[in-house]
């Protein structure tokens, strides 16, 4: 277990379906539906560990993966909105690529103040989204199309940006946010007995410990409230104690290293957002009604059109975040920037348990699809194994967890 | 009776799903050349056992045995038993719509000359099965083009093409208006007089009683019961009570409305069809409906019914829309479906599976999909509420469900349509448009959707029935309009009304009708 925003937020939410009443062998399947992609992540990291000989959870290794992951783990967020509704996004690889040229050039070649390069990307972006949105939503072309378009498009942005040379480097402080970390702002005190962990993170995660077990208590009084069926009170304070314990060591192991990256609580903050508004707002709701049926949804007075034209221009401004982040890591904009993350950020989704149908998915789920995939090609590399061997088992995991959804969901249709 | 009578004899069926006897020691014999009926309420077994025959459920996974023509048969799939002469054609055509009908027809049963398809052969072979069943179209006529009655002519021309011998039929005519359904049934009568065998499942026991020769019945995945038609004397209540184990004296709630102000005018509504450039779907028609009031809409498909719903709906369909819509009296514009359900209008679809729920999601997420916005607090949703709501009417409406969070495409007809109209009254509507409310729900459960009705009624909100079964019309509405070609041809008082005037309005061809 290497990162603390899937466990977080996946029980920070809860699953509703784990406190609804019902015979116990159907509750079973949907839990194993359900949380069969954190078992097999869970797994995944087990092996890796044993196979690199504990490398693979060593604190500069559990960094480097959220580092090397993060923006692939930003572009899923968006990618499991859109799979949601039912659409595609092809082009987010060159949107990454557009925006991170584009924010260099205002700051390296312009001057602008970083701040405001920033603002004027994350627009940028937007304007890219919308575009997109607009061809999709409001003229119907389908989603594939426009994307494949935008593929092409927006390389061709980059490249006119650009003039096929990089350009950088970027200032201090983004190259902090993007490839620093957060401090020993209480006087870098380590703590001996822990390895030398710095006490401001491990304040840090014990603050974030605390709020899982606060909201999940708000949560379950909440439904204990309106006398909802909820899960046993053993297994309830279980998950909590995992869920601390992933959390805690993670941190601690962060906190060996050089503390927390300042991508990981840009993520965080990112992961919870999305998972709130994807479970409570009514916008979250609307989302999966289009892409459940889209007909049901447009008739029970959604604004189809406009949802999908806003989740384009989100997915937008989130590869802009993903374009400065991967940009600022290497400290250049460059014309290759960003090439095939399209397909990292939809075989995430997919791996985390969206259905190629549309109207099943969680943010959580796409990330935690991505760091499968982050960890296989982390240990892989760590045990020396070649690119082609990666490759293949990515795939094979790719084809595996879409083939288990099918699977499940044939059998749950068949008891009728 | 002998077994050279018998065609098909399905013994002790037994099969079961994970928690559920879906059926239980089922026997069916259908005698060869006969038309055997099947009737059962929604969730009685009949197209599990229709399943069972088909191979769909292979051998092995249920227990009984099947004997046809005399020979048990071990079906591993649908080729297996359409190898054998048994065809199934189900309530969902499956045809491929951008396919010609020869194309369809001869859908895995290629007609090939040396390894290539002929298609002289295979067009000339395809006109003649039209010829057949009594179907003047081109062969070459893509599917998409047809009406749904037309279409199952071309299923039923396919089964004859595979040397069908026992031809089932689920809800035939489910769809169909009267004249396509008469022409379909009489169809079906010559063609057991060539031999073929149909066994009919059907809701509609008026077709039951016209066209069978006998009918067994099922419910609760058991036999009941096998009547011949004749020596039994049977009814239709008697097939009814059969069904649901009870006598229906009446099978409607009894209902006395009290007419209020009126809640809805439309005048002068005109709706041009948005895909067939020019063409008029609805024209001038005026209508209102007053509250407390349950007022019907009949027309055969294709005379508008549909299409002038939705367009007031919040211009749901159509383009070039011109005419008023008064609420309460006063003139409202409804562009959109929000602002429709804003004026408190609402308008449960005749389609509930394509347009009316997300399958996916469980009742909960359903019931509050159109009236989201009450249960949320600036964007956020409150889903401790939501579930209150559902659950009070889950409890409300009997939809009967192990709890609200049970997915929606699991639930039968009835309850499905349960959902869809606690959807809509969760929005609090005051006029309530529900286009063909029972379709494709078994009679206890259309009961208790009358039952619903009466109590929206009687609440003081006006209710606009939209039905194609007359009897259905005359047991519920205080007021039925008749609609034809898209014109208002009629509008009679619940006293005044009979079937065959109502039938005689609706037939009335626009062009006859005074402006």
């Amino acid at each position: 277990m290497t990162s603390v925003a899937p466990t977080n937020a996946d029980l920070a939410l809860g699953t509703p379906s784990a406190s609804e009443p019902g015979n116990s062998p159907r509750k079973f399947n949907i839990n194993l539906r359900e949380s069969g992609i954190y078992i097999a992540f869970a797994l995944i990291v087990v092996l890796f560990a044993i196979l690199t000989g504990g490398d693979l959870l060593a604190p500069q290794n559990i960094s480097n993966i959220i580092i090397q992951n993060s923006y692939i783990l930003i572009l899923a967020i968006g990618m499991i909105l859109i799979i949601i509704a039912g659409h595609i996004d092809l082009s987010v690889g060159s949107v990454v690529a557009a925006t991170g040229a584009f924010a260099a050039v205002m700051m390296v070649n312009w001057d602008v103040p970083w701040p405001i390069a920033l603002l004027v990307t994350l627009v940028f972006g937007g304007l890219i989204g919308a575009w997109q949105g607009y061809w999709i939503a409001y003229f119907g072309i389908p989603a594939f199309i426009v994307t494949l378009a935008g593929m092409l498009l927006f390389r061709a942005v980059t490249l006119m940006i650009l003039g096929n040379r990089g350009i950088g480097p970027f200032p201090d402080e983004v190259r902090t946010l993007t490839n620093g970390f957060t401090g020993g702002y209480l006087g870098n005190i380590g703590l001996g007995s822990l390895g030398g962990a710095d006490l401001f993170s491990i304040i840090v995660g014990l603050l974030v410990v605390g709020a899982i077990f606060w909201s999940q208590w708000r949560t379950r009084a909440g439904r204990q409230k309106y006398l909802q069926v909820v899960e046993p009170f053993g297994m309830f304070i279980a998950k909590i104690v995992i869920a601390a314990v992933v959390v805690m060591a993670v941190i601690i192991q962060l906190a060996r290293f050089r503390n927390l990256p300042w991508v990981l609580v840009l993520l965080a903050i990112l992961v919870i957002g999305y998972s709130v508004v994807t479970n409570r707002a009514v916008f979250g709701r609307q989302i999966y009604a289009v892409g459940g049926n889209l007909q049901a949804a447009t008739l029970s007075g959604v604004k189809v059109k406009g949802v999908v034209f806003w989740l384009f221009v989100n997915m937008g401004v989130l590869a802009a975040v993903a374009g400065i982040v991967f940009a600022g890591r290497l400290n250049q904009a460059n014309p290759t920037a960003g090439n095939s993350f399209e397909l990292d950020a939809i075989a995430a989704a997919f791996i985390g348990g969206a259905a190629v149908q549309g109207g099943v998915g969680k943010v959580v789920g796409a990330i935690t699809g991505g760091l499968i995939m982050g960890v296989i090609n982390n240990g892989m590399s760590l045990i020396g194994a070649p690119s082609e061997q990666v490759m293949l088992v990515k795939g094979a995991v790719l084809l595996a967890a879409v083939a288990f959804d099918v699977w499940s969901k044939r059998r749950a249709g068949a008891s009728r | 009776m002998t077994d050279s009578d018998t065609i098909l004899r399905m013994q002790d069926i037994t099969k079961t799903f994970p928690g559920v006897k879906a059926l239980q020691d089922v026997t069916l014999d259908v005698r060869r050349g006969e038309i055997h009926a099947i009737c059962g309420e929604n969730g009685a077994g009949k197209s599990t056992l229709m399943k069972v025959l088909s191979g769909v459920y292979p051998h092995g996974s249920y227990d009984g045995e099947i004997l046809f023509d005399g020979e048990p048969c071990r079906f591993a799939g649908i080729r297996d038993s359409e190898h054998k002469g048994i065809v199934i054609i189900h309530q969902e055509l499956a045809l491929a719509p951008n396919l010609s009908i020869a194309e369809n027809i001869f859908l895995g049963n290629e007609q090939a000359t040396r390894g290539l398809i002929d298609w002289n052969k295979t067009n000339a072979a395809a006109a003649e099965l039209l010829r057949r069943v009594g179907l003047r179209e081109n062969p070459t006529t893509q599917v998409v083009d047809l009406g749904v009655g037309k279409q199952q002519l071309v299923e039923i021309a396919k089964a004859i093409s595979k040397q069908v011998r026992l031809l089932i039929l689920d809800e035939p005519t489910a769809a169909l208006n009267d004249e396509d359904s008469d022409h379909l049934l009489a169809l079906l009568r010559g063609l057991r007089d060539e031999g073929i065998t149909c066994v009919i499942i059907s809701h509609k026991l008026n077709e039951v009683m016209a066209i069978s020769d006998r009918v067994t019945i099922i419910r609760d995945g058991r036999t009941i019961k096998t009547m011949d038609l004749v020596a039994d004397e049977v009814t239709e209540d008697k097939i009814i009570s059969g069904m649901v184990g009870r006598d229906l004296d009446n099978r409607f709630p009894p209902h006395e409305s009290h007419v209020g102000e009126e809640v809805l005018r439309i005048e002068d509504w005109t709706v041009h069809s948005p895909t067939q450039h020019g063409r008029v779907v609805v024209r001038n028609a005026s209508l209102n409906v007053r509250r407390g009031e349950i007022v019907g809409l009949a027309g055969l498909m294709g005379a508008g019914r549909t299409e002038l719903a939705m367009s007031v709906f919040g211009r749901s369909y159509g383009v070039d829309i011109s005419g008023k819509v008064f609420r309460d009296g006063r003139e409202v514009h409804l562009k959109s479906v929000q602002d429709a359900i804003k004026h408190g209008i609402a308008y449960a679809t005749e389609d509930r599976k394509r347009y009316g729920l997300n399958l996916i999601e469980d009742i909960k997420r359903n019931v509050s999909a159109a009236g989201l916005k009450k249960l949320a607090k600036g964007g956020w949703v409150d889903d401790n509420e939501e579930f209150k709501v559902a659950n009070e009417y889950r409890s409300s409406m009997n939809i009967k469900a192990p709890s609200v969070g049970s997915i929606v495409g699991k639930l039968s007809g009835g309850n499905q349509q349960k959902v869809v109209l606690s959807k809509w009254i969760f929005t609090d509507p005051e006029v309530l448009i529900l286009d063909e409310p029972t379709r494709g729900i078994d009679v206890g459960a259309k009961y208790e959707i009358y039952t619903i009705i009466n109590r929206l009624a009687d609440e003081g909100k006006g209710v606009l029935v939209i039905s194609s079964e007359l009897p259905e019309l005359l047991g519920l509405c205080d007021r039925i309009y008749t609609l034809a070609e898209g014109r208002i041809t009629g509008e009679v008082n619940r006293a005044d009304a009979t079937q065959e005037g109502l039938m005689t309005l609706m037939t009335t061809h626009g062009t006859e009708v005074a402006r």
